[in-house]
């Protein structure tokens, strides 16, 4: 029994997430499914799943083609999905969610449980997988969650199964017994396909590693005879390195200072694991790293959207731990949001007033609530001069902006007034070059003039570009500090991914 | 791999639980103090009550239950303080809010001791019609719930039940009470696709949907009430759906005045009550139902059609909707008024939360609403000093109330009120 | 990908008006051409007429049809007495209609104009006949009254929102039903009820808090209809030239960006729904001191609080859209009472043309956005989630 993927192009606006890729994939075997976010894995396994069309190529099964135009399709082929993030229902118990959609009824359709429950226990016992039928999922921890989303896959008789970065939410623990259930999978002759940016896991367990980068494959390995270093340098590629004209400057006095911060996520758990810092005036610290690794946590924890659980945040020599956004403001703070569109901007306003979105409240913008719109708009079209934002005009509604544009409105708006610490969390991502060459030169000139910057970028190019100092986020922690221009794009890569020296893997 | 311990933090703020439970000692702290100043001490000495059980017709007549009003307030009141100073101490956990219910149940009994003090008054006449006014109640609930259950918030209630009042009336009138019952089940699913089509196909705001096609209906039924009805009385008066005695079970002392002496509407609507909640909790449509609502994406990667279970329950709410507008005219007087559904459906809208979208919750709720309309009603007989208006606001503000959490949180189906967009 | 359209597709806030007169346009005409309809097939003597003869029928219908249009026409604009009435019956509307848009601006749904104008009256009421003094010291005591009243009953359910997240399309509701209730008891307490009755009618206001006729006797408009322009021009500064109407338009716009530029999410909700409410509170006031016989009676908010929600959707829930929807619908007021009066149809048909609006504007902003007109915008495109946010 072969699986094999042939020549599958997906594209989408602006981008080509899967260009001619090919897998194959045979009974009892796990290849490996390596790259970064982007790469293009999710969408190549969304259209083995019937989730995506793709545009080209085909899906062939022992030669035979496969049409799959819904999960339904895969389903019945023997193609079986544990999603990243489960599909599960929080409020049915584990038997009614694997049997949901295969549902043993009598004839007039009523839910045969006390079957259900037998069924599930039976497979649970076959795989070692431990799992209480009658529990409620919301209450399970998510190490046995994802075990019922792989009873879902078998008890629909899959023979390939696709795992979508399986062990991103696992304890250690949680991770041992995963691996035993994997090669209890394997024995009883399943194919496997592993999806991960975890370069050790996939040394230990996988039969074939594939790594892609851009929508291609790139490489295909037998895990003996490669190492991680070579796996790393195939996932962040070679790039040219980014020209950055950067004069050598002095730092000068601590302008942050992080220290020792715990920060909890939307689900209580620890996303941020007592991270300590600083950043100097005249200086540009980055954060390198994967995308989910707390970097978006410690970002709102230090501008005041989110407030640690504990540790200390000092700006200039005052405590902004608990500090509102409008508060960090005041503290001549500038932060650049990596979500653009959701908290940078109000979509349907105009260029005049997202520049005053931090300001409006008070002189020169204001006087009592009055806003003075001649002043606003004047300063603005002297921003939209300056930062060269390219708008039929200021009444335009930045939602046909493009993003390089908007990105440079919230940069203008940031950036005008003379700060002492600027934060910018990806602060490029989505936008055209010749903006990213704009906004990176701006970073730059705040340096010179003196702000402390920090910048929290999953580009690897940007931030080697620009940073004086190199901090490497993984897992909630600082797992590394380097020399930017000292550090290879493997080495760096390797404490992305946890597997770096001094580092060790969660 | 040392696992670091996670630091304290210091809770400023109550938890909204800790917050309910503190607010709810106080209010049966307020209440037993109530009960004594005013049902205790409201009454004069040696005055009786006297609660009529039974109905000149019944099987066995004559039961009454004659009290103190004076002793059951303080009975009652005592109890009040035991559960405050239990709610403030030890709390009920899970069983909180049925504490709750049978602390209300004890207050409206002494108040209605002090009503009835020196007087008489047919407690199972007020019980049973508390039941018939449950009834639309119970079928605007059940109609928000078939919705809710998939994600579709149905504010169109009123407006799908107004429809089915009407149309079964008119239809009745000309063709005979059942077809006229057929055709409000019609409209009310009429109106139910047309909410699904706008809210599925089109995804229109949920609410101003909801909100249109209510407004709408009450427009044109009043429009067409004036027009043809005033015009063609004959239109107004369809055969009715009357009373079936329900053998043995009707002489069951109260209850069988309650529940077994009633009309095709209230049999029907426990029967729906049933099968709902047998078809939501151990049937594959029902479990696939809910599943669209709770996770529409899951659903989906198992090959469920979300859209089709969408647009099937939205209908079939639609059609309950419809028959509990026929309820008021073709299972009560047979004409049609204008606006003559008064809330109804936005009472149902609070049945269901209150029942937290179950159907035996709805109707659970819809007898407490009933009751407290019923309540009014027999009160203005009584001549309490309440003016009936007060009254007449208490199944609104109870709503409030529940909508507002203080029963507490509520937890709709997940994907409530968010369309479902597929990549 | 389709989205549907979105809530501010719909309520056309961001929009500029004339960029959208197409829509709302296209709306009222279906709107008519659907009564039109309704009014025909529900004539039953012309309906027994078309079996035997169709031709007969078909022309009394177009007689019908014609006449009550005829008829909606010459009662709103056709004299200077129907203009004066259709200026008249807008007024509250216009209130009331801004009312209901500046919730929208903000993203939210206040279905409790109704309730809101009930409570603005009676303050305005209790103050029109207990405060005995001239016209100029009167009226504004008793508007600035009902600006409280109704800010005050709209808090309530701004105040559930922003504490307990419970929706205000629910509480809004329930919350006219309690004011329906309570202004009946008060217009039956010895405080408020007239001297000698036993329904639920008030005492009359005093002489000078009744609203000056503006053009005399004849004519029903009264300074009211300044009030309501007044109140139009303030709504405008409000909204686009201060610092609170800015938060307003951020927070409906997109919450998450407003709590990220310091402003406060929560009391925000509370403050829109008092401004709304005060306005519903004016148009309330209106009722009482700017119709005869001058006193308060059982819901004498009289569905005016409904027709603002189309009105708001209308005006693409800007203050001057507002205007021009409120004369539309005064327009229609006025001219179904003519209808009513000289064709016997009944007002209701009015109602039933307001909704019919409402869901025509709902589908062709649909077809905008299949066109993209309005280009990627990305929003919420539902308002609710949930029952409690």
């Amino acid at each position: 029994m072969q699986l094999e993927l042939r020549g599958i192009t997906k594209r989408f606006p602006g981008v080509v997430a899967n260009d001619a890729v090919d897998l194959t994939i045979g009974e009892g075997e796990l290849v490996a499914l390596l790259g970064e976010n982007g790469a293009g894995k999710s969408t190549l396994m969304n259209v083995l799943y019937g989730l995506y069309h793709a545009d080209e190529g085909e899906i062939l099964l022992d030669g035979e083609p496969l049409v799959l135009g819904s999960p339904s399709d895969s389903i019945a082929a023997g193609i079986g999905m544990v999603h990243q993030h489960f599909m599960l229902v929080p409020v049915f118990t584990v038997a009614e969610n694997v049997i949901l959609g295969a549902e043993p009824t009598n004839s007039l359709g009523v839910i045969n449980h006390r079957k259900a429950e037998a069924t599930v226990r039976e497979m649970s016992d076959r795989y070692g997988l431990d799992v209480d039928p009658g529990a409620l999922v919301e209450t399970l921890p998510i190490g046995i969650q994802q075990r019922v989303e792989i009873m879902k896959v078998l008890s629909r008789d899959a023979r390939f199964l696709v795992l979508d970065e399986p062990t991103a939410v696992l304890t250690p623990q949680e991770v041992d017994e995963f691996f035993e259930i994997v090669a209890a999978l394997k024995e009883a002759g399943k194919g496997i396909i592993f999806i991960s940016h975890k370069l050790k896991e996939a040394l230990a367990i996988a039969d074939r590693i594939v790594v892609m980068r851009q929508g291609r494959t790139v490489a295909e390995v037998d895990p003996a005879e490669t190492s991680e270093q070579e796996l790393a340098e195939h996932m962040v590629g070679r790039h040219v390195d980014l020209v950055v004209d950067k004069n050598t400057v002095e730092p000068g006095p601590v302008v942050l200072d992080v220290s020792g911060i715990q920060v909890l996520d939307d689900r209580n758990q620890l996303a941020v694991n007592d991270v300590s810092f600083s950043v100097h005036a005249g200086e540009i610290v980055g954060i390198a790293g994967v995308q989910g690794n707390g970097q978006t946590e410690l970002v709102e924890a230090l501008t005041g959207l989110r407030t640690p659980l504990s540790g200390s945040v000092v700006v200039k020599g005052e405590d902004v731990t608990t500090a509102s956004p409008r508060e960090m403001h005041r503290h001549l703070v500038a932060h650049i949001p990596e979500d653009r569109q959701r908290s940078g901007l109000v979509l349907g306003f105009n260029v005049a007033e997202n520049m005053v979105l931090d300001s409006y409240y008070d002189v020169p913008i204001s006087r009592g609530i009055v806003i003075d719109w001649d002043t606003a708009r004047s300063e603005a079209e002297t921003l939209v001069d300056e930062y060269d934002i390219r708008t039929p005009d200021i009444d335009t509604a930045v939602s046909s902006l493009s993003g390089g544009n908007q990105q440079k409105v919230i940069a203008a708006r940031e950036l005008h007034r003379k700060v002492d610490l600027v934060i910018a969390s990806q602060p490029t991502r989505g936008i055209d070059v010749g903006s990213i060459e704009y906004i990176h030169s701006r970073i730059v000139a705040e340096r010179d003039r003196g702000a402390a910057v920090l910048i929290i970028s999953s580009e690897l190019d940007e931030v080697t570009a620009l940073a004086d100092r190199l901090l490497v986020m993984f897992d909630g922690r600082v797992v590394a500090e380097l020399d930017p221009k000292k550090a290879t794009a493997a080495e760096i890569g390797l404490f992305m991914l946890g597997s770096g020296e001094s580092g060790s893997e969660q | 791999m040392t696992t670091t311990v996670v630091a304290e933090t210091v809770r400023v703020r109550a938890t909204p639980e800790e917050r309910r439970a503190r607010l709810l000692s106080v209010i049966y702290f307020l209440l037993a103090v109530v009960v004594v100043m005013v049902f205790a001490r409201g009454v004069e000495a040696g005055e009786q009550a006297t609660f009529g059980l039974s109905l000149p017709r019944d099987r066995f007549t004559d039961l009454a239950w004659t009290f103190d009003p004076r002793l059951l307030a303080y009975l009652v009141a005592i109890g009040m303080v035991v559960l405050g100073g239990w709610q403030l101490t030890r709390g009920f956990g899970s069983k909180t809010n049925l504490v709750l219910g049978l602390a209300m149940v004890a207050f409206v009994l002494s108040f209605m001791g002090w009503a009835a003090a020196g007087q008489s008054f047919s407690m199972v006449g007020m019980l049973t019609s508390m039941v018939v006014l449950s009834v639309p109640i119970t079928l605007g609930g059940l109609t928000g719930t078939m919705g809710e259950r998939v994600a579709v918030i149905n504010i169109g209630i009123e407006g799908q039940l107004l429809a089915g009042a009407f149309a079964g009336t008119i239809v009745g009138s000309i063709a005979g009470r059942w077809i006229g019952l057929a055709a409000a089940i019609a409209i009310g699913g009429l109106l139910g696709w047309v909410l699904a089509v706008l809210v599925i196909k089109y995804q229109v705001d949920q609410i101003i949907s909801g909100v249109a096609i209510t407004i709408f209906a009450i427009g044109l039924t009043s429009f067409l009430a004036t027009r043809v009805l005033g015009v063609n009385q004959d239109l107004n008066q369809p055969d009715r759906f009357t009373t079936i005695n329900v053998p043995l079970l009707q002489d069951i002392p109260v209850l069988g005045n309650m529940f077994f002496k009633q009309n095709l509407f209230l049999y029907v609507s426990l029967v729906l009550v049933v099968g709902l909640h047998f078809g939501f909790f151990h049937t594959r449509w029902g479990l696939r139902a809910r599943s669209v609502g709770e996770h529409p994406k899951a659903a989906d990667t198992l090959g469920i059609n979300v859209f089709r279970v969408r647009y099937q329950n939205v209908i079939l709410g639609g059609m309950i909707a419809g028959f509990g507008g026929a309820a008021l005219t073709l299972g009560s007087t047979g004409r049609f008024e204008e606006e003559m559904t008064a809330g109804i459906g936005y009472i149902g809208l609070a049945a269901m939360i209150f029942g937290r979208w179950k159907p035996f919750g709805v109707l659970g709720a819809a007898l407490v609403f009933g009751f407290s309309r019923g309540l009014q009603q027999k009160l203005g007989i009584l001549g309490t000093p309440i003016p009936s208006e007060f009254l007449q606001m208490a199944p609104y503000l109870v709503t409030m109330v529940v909508v507002a959490g203080l029963v507490g949180r509520a937890r709709p189906p997940a994907a409530d009120g968010q369309a479902y967009i597929k990549d | 990908m389709t989205v549907g359209p979105t809530f501010r597709d719909i309520t056309g806030v961001g929009t500029r008006l004339g960029r959208s007169l197409l829509v709302p346009t296209l709306a009222l005409f279906s709107a008519l051409v659907v009564g039109g309809f309704i009014i025909a097939v529900t004539d039953v003597d012309i309906l027994r007429i078309w079996g035997s003869d169709p031709g007969e029928a078909l022309s009394q219908t177009l007689d019908s049809v014609g006449g009550a249009y005829r008829a909606l026409f010459q009662g709103s604009l056709g004299s200077r007495r129907a203009l004066s009435e259709t200026l008249f019956a807008a007024t509250p509307l216009i209130l009331a209609g801004l009312a209901v848009a500046v919730g929208f601006q903000a993203g939210l749904f206040n279905i409790g104009a109704e309730g809101q104008m009930l409570m603005g009256g009676m303050v305005a009421l209790y103050i029109g006949f207990t405060f005995d003094g001239p016209a100029v010291i009167a009226i504004p005591l008793a508007l600035i009254g009902a600006l409280v009243g109704g800010a005050i009953w709209a808090g309530i359910a701004g105040f559930l929102r922003a504490y307990t997240g419970a929706h205000e399309v629910i509480t809004t509701i329930m919350l006219n039903f309690v004011a329906l209730f309570l202004t009946d008891w008060l217009l039956k307490t010895s405080v408020f009820q007239q001297l000698g009755r036993a329904d639920p009618i008030s005492k009359p206001v005093n002489e000078g808090a009744e609203l000056p006729r503006i053009f005399g006797g004849d004519f029903r408009v009264t300074i009211g209809l300044f009030v309501a322009l007044v109140a139009v021009v303030f709504m405008h500064w409000l909204m686009s030239r201060t610092s609170v109407g800015f938060q307003y338009r951020t927070v409906g716009n997109n919450p998450d960006a407003a709590k990220y530029a310091g402003m406060n999410v929560v009391w925000i909700y509370v403050a829109v729904m008092a401004t709304s409410g005060a306005l519903a509170g004016l148009a309330g006031s209106n009722q009482i001191l700017g119709l005869e016989p001058y006193q308060g009676s059982s819901a004498f908010s009289s569905g005016i609080g409904f027709d603002a929600i189309a009105l708001a959707l209308l005006g693409r829930s800007q203050p001057v859209g507002v205007v021009y929807a409120g004369l539309l619908f005064g327009a229609l007021t006025a001219g179904g009472r003519e209808m009513q009066g000289s064709e016997r149809i009944p007002i209701d048909l009015v109602v039933v043309i307001q909704a019919l609006i409402i869901i025509f504007i709902a589908a062709p902003a649909l077809v905008r956005a299949i066109y993209r007109i309005k280009g990627e915008e990305e929003g919420s495109s539902q308002l609710t989630s949930g029952w409690s946010a």
